[in-house]
C-alpha cells in the first residue's frame, strides 16, 4: 500500500512537471516572480521571529509589500493567460499597465507606512 | 497736558479721600507748605521754563513769605524786558511779562511801559474773545501798578463787551462763536470786569454792576459739594483736550469773585457758608505735589484770606489722639486759612458721640478755655469722665463781637474724629483644665501678668482647657477690644488661633480637645499658650506667653490630614525646589547591527534567485522595439519606472508626502504618456504577428 502511494505521488509530480513545462514562458516568469516575493516575505517573518516585532509598522510594511506584489502578479497571470475565456478581450499590454500602476500605488503606501 | 491730567488725578484722589474719612481734620497753611513750595518751585540758573511758571513760583513765594528771589530777578528780568520791547508780542505775552514784573520790580523805562500801555489799549479796542480782553485789561492794570498812568477811555464799552459773553446761568463763553459756556471762563471774566472798573476814568454804570452781582449769585448756585461739606466748582461740559480740574476751576472763580467784590461798593449776596466750604475744599487738598495745583491752592486761599465777602475761620485739632494716662488736654486752634489770628471768640464742644461703649455719658455743651499766649482753646478731659474709645466731637464757634458775623464765616457745626486712649487692666484672669463633667474649679489657677510666671498644665483629649478674665478701662467699665485671641503653638511649629467669646462681664474660652482633635491634627506634645489683646484705644496692647500645656491625644486614624509643612526659614520658599524625576518609557531592545545586516543580505538572495531563474527560462530582450521612436518610448518608460522607485527611496529617506506626491504626479503623467506609446506599439506589433 505505501509503496503504491509513494509511486502514485511520484507519478503525480512527474505529470505536474511535464504539464508545467508546457506553460508559456511569460507565465513562468510571472510564477517565478511570485515565488521570489513569497520567499522574501518568509525571510522577513523568520527575522521577526528572531528579533521581535518592535517597529511593528515596518514589519507589516515589508510583509504586505511582498504579499501585495505577489497578489498583483497572480492577477496579472490570470489576465494574461490565454486559456482564460473571461479575459479574452483584455489585451496583455493593458493588464501589464494595470499591474505596473497598482504596484506603484502599493509601493507608495508601503514607503509611507515604513517609517 | 500733563498738569491737566495731574489735576484730574488730584481731583479723583481728593474724591476718594473724602469718601474714606468723612470727619477728617483740616489744618491751615503751615510750614509744611512753605518747605514744599521751596522743593516744588526750583529754578534752573534763576530761570523757570516759562514766564507763566515764573509768575506761579514768585506769587507762591510772596504769599508764603519764603524763597530767595535775587537770582531769579537777575536771570528773568532780561527775558521780561525783551518780551515787553518786542513788537510782535501777543496779549498773553504782555500779560505774562507784566505780572512777573509786578513782583520782581525790574528796571523798565517808563517809555517802554507807556508804549506797552498804548499797545494794550489798541488790543482792547480790537479784542473780541474773552481771553484777549482778559490779558489786555489785566496787563494794563499791572502797568498802572508800576506807576505809569493807564486809563481806559471806553470803560463802559469794554464792560459791555465782556458782559455780552455771559450766559443766563452765571457762566461765561470764551468767545461769541463758541456756544458752550464754562465756569472757568466766568472766573476770568469777573477778574477782567474788576480790572475794567479799576481802570475806568469815571463811574461804571451801577445797574450793570448790579446785573453782574446777580450773575455771581447765580454762579454760586451751581456749586457742587462732597459728603463732608466741602464745596467746589466744576465744569458742566468737560472737553477732553481742555480739561481743567475742580481745583483750577474753583481757583479761577475765587479769584474773579474776590477781585470783583474788592472793587465794587456794596456787598455781594453770597452766604459765608459757601466761602467756608470752598476754603475747606482748598485746605483738605493738603500739600499738592504739582506746581500748578500748588499755585492755584495758595493763590486762591490768599484771595479768600482777605476777601470782602466773608473770611472763613478754620478750626483745627493739632492732635487727634489724647491719652487719659498722661492726662492730655483737648486742644483746638481757630485761625484764618493762613494761620493768622482770629477775632475774639469762644469754642463750644457741643456734643461727643461714640458708637462703642454705651454706658458712658456723652458730654454736652462744654465751653473751651482760651490760652492767650499760645492762641489755643483747651479743655481738660479727665474731669469729664469720658472713657477710652473713638469719639466724634462736634464744635461750634461763637464770635464775641456781633459785627464780626458780617466779616467772618465760622462754618457752623464741625465734627472731628478723636481717639481717647488709656491703660486697660486685666482683672481676675483664670486658667485651668476641666474634666468632661465640666466642673473642677479646684485646678483653676489665677494668673498674674505682672509677675511673668508661666503655668504648666496637663490634659488629655477628654478634658477641656478654660481661660477667663475681665478687661477694665481706667474708669472702671468693661472694655471690649478689637482683638482678643489665644494661640496654641505645638513645639514651635504648628499654630492654632482661637477667638475668645465675650459675655456681658468677662471674656472666656473653653477649648474642648475632643472636638478639636482633627483641627490640631492629633498632635500630642507640648503646646505653648499665648494670649493677644489689642485695640486702637488701648495703650498697653500685649502678647503674653501664659505658659504651656502638655496634651496627650490618641493616635490619628488613617484618613486624618497631615499638618501643613512649616517652613523653617521665612525665605526658604524662594530657594530651589525639589528636583522632579521624570519617568520615561524604557526604550525597546533592538537587535545587534550584525544580525540586521545579515538578514538584509538574506532578503536580497531571493532577488538573485529570481534573476538566475529568469536566465534559466531563457528570457531574452528580442521583443524590445528596434525602430527609434518606440525604442525611445520604451527606454523612457523603463527610466520613468526606475525614477519612481528612486523617488520612493528618497521619500523614505528624507522627503515628506507632499513633495513626493508632487513629483509623483509629474512622473506619473510622464509614465502614462510613454507607457501608452510603448504598450500600444507592442500591442499593434503583436496583433500584426497574430494576423500574419
Amino acid at each position: 500500500m505505501a509503496k503504491s502511494s509513494s509511486s502514485d505521488a511520484q507519478a503525480l509530480i512527474r505529470s505536474l512537471r511535464s504539464a508545467y513545462a508546457a506553460t508559456p514562458t511569460n507565465l513562468k516568469i510571472i510564477d517565478l516572480y511570485v515565488v521570489y516575493a513569497i520567499t522574501t516575505a518568509v525571510i522577513q517573518i523568520v527575522y521577526m521571529g528572531i528579533v521581535g516585532s518592535f517597529p511593528f509598522n515596518s514589519f507589516l510594511s515589508g510583509i504586505l509589500s511582498c504579499v501585495g506584489t505577489a497578489v498583483l502578479a497572480v492577477c496579472l497571470r490570470i489576465q494574461v493567460n490565454k486559456e482564460n475565456k473571461e479575459f479574452k478581450d483584455l489585451s496583455p499590454e493593458r493588464a501589464f499597465a494595470d499591474f505596473v500602476l497598482c504596484n506603484l500605488v502599493l509601493h507608495l503606501v508601503i514607503m509611507n507606512f515604513l517609517g | 497736558m500733563a498738569p491737566d491730567h495731574g489735576s484730574f488725578g488730584l481731583g479723583a484722589l481728593i474724591c476718594a479721600l473724602m469718601l474714606i474719612c468723612p470727619a477728617a481734620s483740616i489744618r491751615p497753611i503751615s510750614d509744611a507748605h512753605r518747605s514744599a513750595a521751596l522743593e516744588l518751585f526750583v529754578p534752573v540758573d534763576g530761570l523757570f521754563p516759562s514766564l507763566e511758571e515764573t509768575y506761579h513760583a514768585l506769587r507762591t513765594f510772596l504769599i508764603l513769605g519764603v524763597g530767595e528771589t535775587s537770582e531769579i530777578n537777575r536771570a528773568t528780568c532780561p527775558v521780561v524786558l525783551e518780551k515787553l520791547k518786542s513788537p510782535s508780542s501777543s496779549p498773553k505775552g504782555f500779560y505774562d511779562a507784566l505780572r512777573v514784573n509786578s513782583i520782581l520790580g525790574c528796571q523798565i523805562g517808563s517809555e517802554t511801559l507807556e508804549d506797552v500801555a498804548s499797545q494794550l489799549r489798541d488790543l482792547i479796542k480790537g479784542a473780541d474773545s474773552l481771553m484777549d480782553f482778559y490779558y489786555s485789561v489785566i496787563g494794563l492794570l499791572h502797568v498802572k501798578g508800576q506807576g505809569v498812568s493807564a486809563v481806559l477811555s471806553d470803560a463802559q464799552g469794554v464792560f459791555h463787551s465782556i458782559k455780552a459773553l455771559s450766559q443766563s446761568d452765571g457762566r461765561w463763553r470764551f468767545d461769541s462763536n463758541n456756544a458752550e459756556s464754562s465756569t472757568h471762563a466766568a472766573g476770568i471774566a469777573l477778574e477782567a470786569l474788576a480790572g475794567v472798573v479799576s481802570l475806568a476814568d469815571g463811574e461804571v454804570d451801577q445797574s450793570k454792576i448790579g446785573i453782574v452781582k446777580h450773575d455771581i449769585v447765580k454762579l454760586f448756585d451751581s456749586i457742587k459739594s462732597y459728603d463732608d461739606g466741602t464745596l467746589y466748582f466744576h465744569e458742566k461740559h468737560i472737553d477732553g483736550s481742555e480739561y481743567e480740574g475742580p481745583l483750577a476751576t474753583t481757583a479761577s472763580v475765587v479769584r474773579g469773585v474776590a477781585s470783583f467784590a474788592a472793587v465794587v461798593s456794596g456787598k455781594l449776596n453770597i452766604p459765608g457758608d459757601k466761602i467756608f466750604g470752598i476754603a475747606k475744599f482748598l485746605l483738605t487738598i493738603g500739600v499738592p505735589g504739582i506746581s500748578k495745583d500748588f499755585f492755584n491752592q495758595i493763590d486762591s486761599l490768599s484771595y479768600i484770606e482777605n476777601n470782602r465777602i466773608s473770611i472763613p475761620l478754620i478750626l483745627s485739632l493739632p492732635s487727634t489722639v489724647l491719652s487719659l494716662t498722661t492726662k492730655d488736654q483737648l486742644k483746638v486752634e481757630v485761625t484764618t486759612v493762613f494761620g493768622s489770628a482770629a477775632p475774639p471768640l469762644t469754642v463750644n464742644l457741643v456734643q461727643t458721640s461714640t458708637s462703642e461703649v454705651k454706658n458712658t455719658p456723652t458730654v454736652e455743651n462744654q465751653e473751651l478755655q482760651f490760652d492767650q499766649e499760645n492762641n489755643i482753646h483747651y479743655l481738660d478731659i479727665v474731669p469729664l469722665k469720658i472713657d477710652i474709645g473713638k469719639y466724634t466731637l462736634k464744635f461750634e464757634i461763637s464770635l464775641h463781637d456781633p459785627e464780626n458775623l458780617n466779616i467772618y464765616a465760622t462754618g457752623g457745626r464741625m465734627q472731628y474724629l478723636v481717639f481717647l486712649t488709656g491703660y486697660v487692666k486685666v482683672d481676675n484672669p483664670q486658667i485651668g483644665v476641666l474634666d468632661t463633667d465640666g466642673e473642677s474649679s479646684a485646678s483653676l489657677v489665677k494668673l498674674d501678668f505682672s509677675k511673668l510666671d508661666k503655668v504648666s498644665l496637663v490634659a488629655n483629649h477628654l478634658q477641656k482647657m478654660r481661660l477667663s478674665f475681665q478687661l477694665v478701662t481706667p474708669l472702671g467699665h468693661t472694655f471690649k477690644p478689637h482683638q482678643v485671641y489665644i494661640k496654641l503653638r505645638h513645639e514651635g511649629r504648628v499654630e492654632h488661633i482661637f477667638q475668645l467669646e465675650s459675655s456681658a462681664r468677662q471674656y472666656k474660652i473653653q477649648l474642648d480637645f475632643l472636638a478639636l482633635l482633627e483641627q490640631i491634627y492629633y498632635l500630642s506634645g507640648r503646646y505653648e499658650i499665648e494670649l493677644a489683646i489689642g485695640d486702637a484705644a488701648m495703650e498697653n496692647s500685649f502678647l503674653h506667653i501664659l505658659g504651656h500645656i502638655d496634651l496627650t491625644l490618641p493616635d490619628p486614624p488613617e484618613k486624618v490630614s497631615r499638618p501643613p509643612p512649616q517652613s523653617v526659614d521665612r525665605y526658604s520658599r524662594f530657594g530651589p525646589k525639589q528636583e522632579i524625576l521624570h519617568i520615561f518609557r524604557t526604550p525597546e531592545k533592538r537587535p545587534p547591527k550584525e544580525l540586521s545586516f545579515t538578514f538584509l543580505g538574506f532578503t536580497l538572495l531571493p532577488l538573485g534567485g529570481f534573476l538566475i531563474g529568469l536566465l534559466t527560462l531563457g528570457v531574452n530582450l528580442k521583443g524590445f522595439p528596434s525602430s527609434s521612436l518606440p525604442a525611445l518610448s520604451s527606454i523612457l518608460f523603463h527610466a520613468g519606472i526606475a525614477a519612481t522607485l528612486l523617488l520612493y527611496g528618497l521619500f523614505w529617506l528624507k522627503f515628506d508626502l507632499f513633495t513626493t506626491l508632487k513629483l509623483l504626479g509629474l512622473l506619473g503623467v510622464f509614465l502614462v504618456f510613454t507607457g501608452h506609446r510603448t504598450l500600444s506599439y507592442l500591442a499593434s506589433t503583436s496583433t500584426k504577428t497574430k494576423t500574419n
